[in-house]
């Protein structure tokens, strides 16, 4: 069973949230989405200061075996992106809730964050995809 | 397993399986009106010494003219050695083999057309190939689109003095993926992009800017300037070149302050013989930074568990049989066959070789300008300096100068009149080095005959 931390929020799409301050959310994968990638040799980041409408392509995570999009969890603005994965996209294989971290983000509306699916739901979730 | 794979019984069987009553249901969803006739024209059957005499007889028919005419394919020597290894049964197969990492040796003679290709459009990498330069700028465009991300127009830039028929390929191919093409007017006076038909687009948010060299009238665009006024303008610059002509000129990589972002062209001319239009190449290169937008297989070095250097398929995780509809590409393969060709055209030669064709390629057309400009009935059009083709123009109907010219035994060029309304009856020329000083003096001179 993949770790999945009790203190984010997550998505369908193996997304994980991070409440940094208020509206302002860190988001990188999963570790169950990134056993299942296997080996990351390329991350195209999302672009800052784009706004994006939930479920948005805004970026695409490549490892050896396939190319997978990145989603937007919810609405909102990508603020900043973690620029060391473009040397080092194996950060999100190793640390995949640290410092594999992929972008930060400025929620629309917070209180969409109802509509994600909790620790619990989520790994409910991923023990149905094993 | 049998020659023929599908055998009435097996067909009923298969159709059974599904139950659906005959195969012609299983094109029901497309439009009667479309389905095609049938060849009722052909005879039921001839027998292969039937075949060979009426194949034959027809092929005479087109008889040995001499060409001058381009426009996009080129007749150049191909040294008998080219074919002669090219057909070895060793590499004889048509695309990238679908077992591909058992067939070390095709993959070899790909990476080694890769590096030979990147080197000689100054780029940083090259895919396998393409169809054909007009699908290659085509794929060009929309990696473009890809990988300027910063741009939200999809507004491409597109010379009138790019080749009409790769713009037209260009334009069927991305019309309907909300991509805009937008022609660029050239300056009448010198056959080159109208920098103030560019200008007009400088507040406007561009995607990219298609750069042709040569252009489709043979002459050398300013490219520097035009490259720096891409990156200026926030777009990135797409090279549509000849190959050729890469061996005396500054490659794309080289162009303005940082070189072009994207390369394309047709790679017939070296090594490929015209065939009434194929089957053709088409040649695809980058920088580095865009490699993962780029469309089509790639072949990679990479060395074994035991440390052996092989050949291997790579940055695949795009592809469509991975990717499926989010791939860079569901329309592209490589030419195999024309690329090992190609390569082995390319390693014959050498650059010293290439750098010899090319220049007699421009000495030749030089010598045919000049003496057609001392004739009556014709004038050459735009003075400036160019590769091995010209646009003249002429008092008759340029296409009924051709036709007289066919008589003679003459492919006399090639009539743009259609595509360019504005400059008259006008004829594209071309000249490579396979003419003789006696077979251009025996070309003006029949030419003369026909233009009044």
């Amino acid at each position: 069973m993949s770790y999945v931390p009790d203190n984010l929020v997550y998505t369908a799409s193996h997304e994980w949230l991070e409440k940094l301050a208020e509206g302002h959310y860190r988001v990188g994968i999963t570790e169950f989405a990134q056993e299942q990638l296997g080996d990351i040799v390329f991350v195209e980041l999302p672009e800052v200061d784009e706004a994006y409408a939930q479920e948005d392509e805004c970026g695409v995570v490549e490892s050896v075996k396939t190319a997978s999009d990145l989603f937007a969890p919810l609405a909102g603005t990508v603020v900043a992106v973690n620029s060391a994965l473009e040397e080092t996209p194996e950060l999100i294989n190793d640390s995949p809730y640290d410092d594999g971290w992929i972008f930060e983000f400025e929620l629309d509306d917070e209180s969409e964050l109802e509509n994600l699916l909790s620790p619990e739901d989520y790994r409910t979730s991923i023990e149905d995809e094993d | 397993m049998p020659f023929i794979p599908h055998t009435d019984e097996e067909i009923k069987s298969m159709l059974d399986t599904i139950g659906v009553a005959n195969i012609d249901v299983l094109f029901d969803e497309i439009p009667k009106e479309l389905w095609s006739s049938k060849l009722d024209q052909l005879p039921d059957q001839m027998t292969e010494m039937e075949v060979v005499k009426k194949v034959k007889a027809l092929a005479k028919k087109d008889g040995t003219p001499i060409c001058f005419a381009g426009a996009g394919a080129y007749e150049h020597h191909i040294p008998a050695a080219v074919w002669q290894v090219a057909t070895r049964g060793e590499f004889y197969t048509s695309y990238t083999p679908y077992q591909a990492e058992v067939a070390q040796g095709n993959l070899q003679v790909i990476y080694e057309y890769q590096s030979m290709i990147a080197h000689l459009t100054g780029m940083d990498v090259s895919n396998a190939s393409m169809y054909d330069g007009a699908s290659a700028l085509a794929e060009a465009i929309l990696m473009a689109i890809r990988a300027n991300r910063k741009s939200k127009s999809k507004l491409i830039l597109v010379p009138r003095t790019v080749n009409p028929v790769y713009a037209q390929v260009a334009h069927n191919i991305v019309k309907n993926q909300d991509i805009h093409l937008e022609y660029i007017d050239y300056d009448p006076a010198t056959g080159l992009i109208d920098s103030k038909a560019l200008d007009a687009y400088q507040d406007r948010d561009i995607t990219a800017v298609v750069v042709p060299q040569p252009n489709y009238f043979g002459l050398y665009e300013d490219v520097h300037s035009l490259t720096d006024w891409t990156h200026a303008h926030n777009a990135l610059a797409i090279a549509v070149v000849n190959p050729m002509s890469l061996a005396l000129l500054s490659t794309p990589g080289k162009w303005g302050g940082n070189g072009a972002d994207i390369c394309c062209g047709e790679g017939q001319s070296m090594g490929i013989p015209m065939s009434s239009g194929g089957p053709f190449y088409g040649f695809l290169t980058c920088k580095e930074s865009f490699v993962r937008q780029m469309p089509g297989r790639i072949v990679g070095m990479t060395t074994d568990l035991e440390g052996n250097p092989g050949f291997v398929l790579t940055f695949q995780a795009r592809e469509q049989h991975i990717r499926r509809a989010k791939a860079t590409s569901n329309i592209c393969t490589n030419q195999g066959l024309m690329v090992t060709a190609s390569t082995i055209y390319m390693a014959l030669l050498g650059s010293s070789g290439l750098r010899n064709v090319a220049a007699h390629c421009i000495n030749n057309a030089d010598k045919l300008k000049k003496k057609l400009a001392t004739i009556d009935g014709l004038k050459v059009l735009f003075d400036g300096a160019g590769f091995h083709e010209f646009v003249v123009q002429v008092q008759r109907s340029a296409a009924a100068v051709i036709a007289d010219m066919a008589g003679r035994g003459y492919v006399a060029g090639v009539d743009i009149s259609e595509q360019y309304p504005e400059l008259g009856e006008c004829i594209l020329l071309c000249v490579t080095e396979t003419k003789s000083d006696d077979e251009l003096d025996a070309f003006v001179e029949n030419l003369s005959a026909c233009l009044d």
